[in-house]
């Protein structure tokens, strides 16, 4: 997740201060890992010398966590080519699974197990994801879903490549 | 391999032939009382002929199969049927409804077949109905239900007589993703709530997602994953 552009997004409400985007941002995106103080100052600094955010307000008394931070037009612009940009599927699974699967049957392993082992733990964290599901508000339900879907998929692969694992080791091994 | 101390139901080296194709290839099985276990596998890799197995509605080739301590293979048909009537509990793919009844007779059948008045009869199932939330559909055929209406009364008519044992097998097949959801949160509610073992045969994954863990079919040979894992 683009923290920036989150952050960017939350301003587009309204002014707020560091502390308040950390608030906002650990509420609605933050349930696993919400941000470090630091992260958020880190950020806004950069979006503020990239022309994103400018300083609104600095309160009495303020250090740097008492400015107030507004988005400004290209902050909105940038925002908006963020919203409007897919993102990059993550093939990283598939990769790693697949020279497992290969390197397992080239070495004469049981191919299989590679795959059952890799089932169990992506059942694994689907339960814990369905848990959560089930005791959660619409939002976590909604966020487990997209997790669920995902691990759905990567084992959609693995059922499709467990049911081709003999004509794999045909093709690797000629 | 020995079953695990306290399993319900277990089932060991179990083997079944359909003339010269294995379904079953030294298969085992074990579930305690009140788990819910998922047996995963492709299609035709013999996990529904498992499922017939345990629930006593196949007799396998060899292999031994203990429910509660008792050997099935001992029981005679009787025997076996009056197990199924009484102790388990089966949900299908399509609803298997009787057509003609309306969905809180449909859900009484099994209590009116073991002998129980119709008044009591209906008045445990419409209890049932209201926890799969369907208590509204008491006096509609299953004909005019929606597949998930109708999968959620087959849940009701399943746990009427509280099965200790559930055999559900593709429950959410013919369902879509809302649907099936649905009918998977209130069933693993309602048979947690009753205390039911739950043999969930599914090759979803989303499903097998609400069980305590899974077994592995594939080529007639079972996989316990948490002994493996």
């Amino acid at each position: 997740m683009s923290i920036g552009h989150t952050l960017l997004g939350l301003l587009e409400s309204g002014p707020r201060h560091g502390y308040d985007l950390k608030r906002a941002f650990d509420e609605k995106f933050g349930h696993d890992r919400p941000l470090h103080y630091g992260q958020v100052y880190s950020t806004m600094s950069r979006l503020l010398k990239n022309g994103l955010v400018e300083v609104d307000g600095i309160e009495a008394g303020g250090g740097p966590e008492r400015k107030r931070y507004a988005i400004t037009e290209a902050g909105i612009t940038d925002v908006e080519r963020w919203l409007a940009t897919p993102e990059k599927p993550e093939p990283y699974l598939q990769s790693t699974l697949y020279t497992k699967v290969v390197l397992a049957l080239l070495t004469h392993r049981d191919a299989a197990d590679v795959l059952d082992t890799q089932r169990a733990e992506h059942l694994r964290s689907m339960r814990i994801l369905t848990d959560r599901k089930r005791r959660g508000d619409l939002a976590d339900q909604l966020i487990c879903d997209h997790a669920l879907f995902h691990l759905e998929a990567d084992l959609r692969w693995l059922e499709l490549t467990a049911a081709r694992l003999e004509k794999l080791r045909e093709a690797v091994t000629r | 391999m020995t079953p695990p101390p306290g399993s319900l139901l277990a089932a060991e080296n179990l083997r079944k032939a359909y003339g010269p194709t294995t379904a079953l290839d030294g298969a085992e099985f074990s579930i305690h009382p009140g788990e819910m276990v998922a047996v995963m596998g492709p299609s035709g890799s013999g996990k529904s002929t498992l499922l017939h197995c345990l629930a006593g509605i196949v007799t396998p080739d060899s292999g031994s199969i203990t429910y509660d301590g008792r050997e099935l293979s001992a029981m005679n048909d009787a025997q076996r049927s009056a197990l199924r009537r009484s102790e388990f509990g089966f949900v299908f793919q399509f609803g298997q409804l009787v057509p003609e009844l309306t969905c809180v007779e449909n859900v009484a059948l099994p209590l009116r077949l073991n002998g129980t008045s119709r008044k009591e009869a209906e008045r445990a199932a419409l209890a049932w109905m209201e926890r799969l939330e369907v208590d509204d559909l008491r006096g509609k055929r299953p004909g005019e239900v929606s597949g998930g209406q109708g999968q959620r009364v087959a849940v009701a008519r399943a746990l009427v007589t509280g099965p200790r044992v559930l055999f559900a097998d593709e429950p959410t097949g013919a369902l879509d993703s809302l649907n099936g959801e649905r009918v998977m949160e209130l069933l693993t509610e309602a048979a947690r709530s009753a205390g039911a073992a739950v043999v969930l045969v599914t090759h979803e994954a989303r499903v097998a997602a609400y069980s305590d863990r899974e077994i592995v079919v594939r080529d007639g040979k079972s996989r316990d994953m948490e002994r493996i894992v």
